[in-house]
């Protein structure tokens, strides 16, 4: 399964997942914070996290790896 | 009579080859790509599958090109009659030679004397090389083909189906065109082949990579609408034809109304708080006839919005930010999708509805080199010059150039309607209080004192561009009810149906690209 890339420059503001953990297609897998507005970044299928890559408050760049799936 | 039986044979049997296209091997290849024929297409596209055709015979003479690779015909679609060129890939791989290239040339003055729209059905290798200098440089070449479609860009709409590749210069068919579906595994587009690329530059890319449908509709903007079909194709690109006149003198049709698809309703929808995620598909569903909405570029810049649509059967192009991808902050592309999308409804009498929820355009090095400025500068342009009707909705908030952009006041929009929780502004208020007092919050040491003195801005701020004080300065012009928003717009998109603005006078403006 492909990577969850940031789609912008901004800071983390939430980390809804946990390592292990199965999502499913458009969950909310982390909320990014850019331009004041919080930016939900959603798993395009399902999968389980095998890495968590950025922290609440890191700044991640446009294109960073924010999650990896199993 | 002997004599009379003898031409009609000769006429049967050159008319029996004409229409059955290429070799059957070529048949068969389109079958295991799940492509149609060129006859089978235009008889899924024309209404009763019926038609009029020109130069059948076309290089009949060669023996092996029947129609010489293209047919150009004139029916009905929806009711309207429509010309159409439609490569014929079975036949030395839809390749353009020179009657080809002048049956093309000649189906686009058809279209133009009849003021109808013109449909590209492309399927096509490019040129033949051996034919170049017939087909190629000359006057009625292949750059004819272009040098029209520029000239009737706005006259008449123009639309290409993308069946297969439209390699190197054919190409720019559907670069000229109004709107391009594309179909996701055979449609294509690239100036050079992946060979070539590898050949020349070193390159070693796929297609699909390159030049593939779902590239070009989600990476590049070259292509609109992505289909799995041919089918789908034909019926979405008549679905987008019902919302067109058939050229600018004429206006769009109005049909039955119908009412907004059932769901929640904005107030449900649309967070108070001004940062929070929504998704505006919703909110454009509580505003239209249920079932009506035409995405142009859905895949293309998701931030924003583009799409036709109808609100109490009238035809609407729908600009709308979309607070769920990238916050709705607007970009480099999505600048470029706004301003081809408003031209588009322009040109053609649709009306225009701007629904604002944008923090503004992005900042930052990257798309500062990437001309941010001047892309913003076209999407304005393009806004301030349209001048069909125009309505801008602040939804939920329009900040600083953003505004500009989705036809706030000093654009003259027809009406400029705020929802009662509506905010404009400069900047939000964290990002304006930061700003004014930024070395004075620093210096304050007590954390609690700290806030206090923030929380304090932060209101006063929040009072100064209250919506009720924006209205009273009368620099929006109304403040309307969610539920009542459907039926304000449809009112308005009524009253404004005869608005005309008479420019002054010059050749054309210096766009700013």
């Amino acid at each position: 399964m492909k990577n969850l890339e940031s789609n912008m420059a901004g800071t983390v503001f939430t980390v809804n997942v946990a390592v292990g953990e199965e999502v499913s297609a458009g969950q909310v897998v982390m909320v990014l914070e850019s331009m004041k507005m919080e930016i939900p970044m959603e798993a395009e299928t399902a999968g389980k996290i095998a890495t968590i890559n950025a922290n609440e408050g890191d700044f991640v760049n446009e294109g960073d790896v924010l999650v990896t799936f199993e | 009579m002997g004599e009379t039986k003898g031409y009609n044979d000769r006429l049967e049997e050159k008319l029996a080859t004409i229409y059955s296209g290429g070799h059957a091997k070529y048949h068969e290849k389109m079958k295991e790509q799940n492509k149609l024929f060129v006859r089978d297409r235009l008889a899924l596209l024309f209404d009763n599958g019926e038609y009029i055709e020109d130069g059948r015979f076309a290089n009949v003479e060669a023996g092996d090109l029947p129609a010489d690779g293209v047919v150009t015909a004139t029916g009905k679609v929806n009711g309207q009659t429509v010309c159409v060129m439609a490569n014929d890939s079975t036949v030395k791989a839809g390749s353009w030679g020179s009657r080809t290239v002048e049956k093309i040339i000649r189906i686009q003055e058809i279209a133009e004397k009849n003021r109808v729209p013109m449909l590209y059905l492309v399927d096509s290798a490019g040129a033949r090389i051996t034919d170049q200098l017939d087909m190629f440089p000359n006057r009625r070449g292949a750059g004819r083909i272009f040098h029209n479609q520029v000239r009737l860009s706005g006259f008449i709409p123009q639309v290409c189906l993308l069946f297969g590749p439209s390699a190197a210069g054919g190409a720019y068919i559907p670069a000229f065109c109004d709107v391009v579906f594309m179909v996701e595994g055979n449609a294509s587009m690239y100036l050079g082949s992946p060979r070539m690329a590898e050949k020349v530059i070193g390159e070693k890319v796929t297609l699909e990579e390159m030049g593939g449908a779902r590239m070009h509709c989600t990476v590049s903007g070259v292509g609109d609408v992505l289909v799995s079909t041919e089918e789908e194709a034909i019926s979405e690109a008549k679905r987008y034809l019902s919302f067109f006149p058939a050229n600018y003198t004429e206006k769009p049709k109005q049909v039955e109304p119908k009412a907004i698809k059932e769901g929640r309703t904005l107030e449900e929808i649309i967070p108070e708080n001004q940062n929070a995620p929504f998704n505006m598909y919703e909110a454009i569903d509580a505003l239209i006839d249920e079932g009506t909405f035409f995405d142009v570029k859905k895949l293309f810049a998701p931030e924003l919005i583009t799409g036709l649509a109808r609100i109490d059967g009238r035809a609407v192009g729908i600009i709308a930010n979309q607070p769920k991808v990238k916050g709705g902050v607007l970009f480099v592309d999505s600048a470029d999708k706004a301003t081809k999308f408003i031209s588009l409804c322009d040109a053609f009498s649709i009306p225009l509805l701007f629904l604002a929820d944008v923090p503004g355009f992005m900042i930052g090095t990257k798309v500062e080199r990437a001309g941010i400025i001047r892309h913003g500068a076209k999407l304005i342009a393009a806004m301030s010059s349209a001048t069909v009707p125009k309505i801008s909705v602040i939804v939920r908030k329009a900040y600083g150039a953003g505004l500009y952009a989705m036809a706030g006041p000093a654009f003259e929009p027809d009406v400029c309607i705020a929802l009662p929780t509506a905010q404009i502004a400069v900047m939000g208020p964290e990002a304006a209080v930061n700003a004014v007092y930024s070395n004075k919050i620093e210096a304050i040491e007590d954390p609690k004192e700290r806030l206090k003195f923030v929380q304090e801005k932060h209101a006063e701020y929040k009072e100064e561009i209250d919506i009720y004080k924006l209205a009273s300065e009368m620099i929006i012009d109304e403040i309307v009810a969610p539920s009542e928003l459907r039926s304000e717009l449809a009112n308005r998109l009524r009253f404004y149906e005869d608005k005309q603005i008479v420019n002054a006078p010059r050749k054309h403006p210096v766009l700013p690209v």
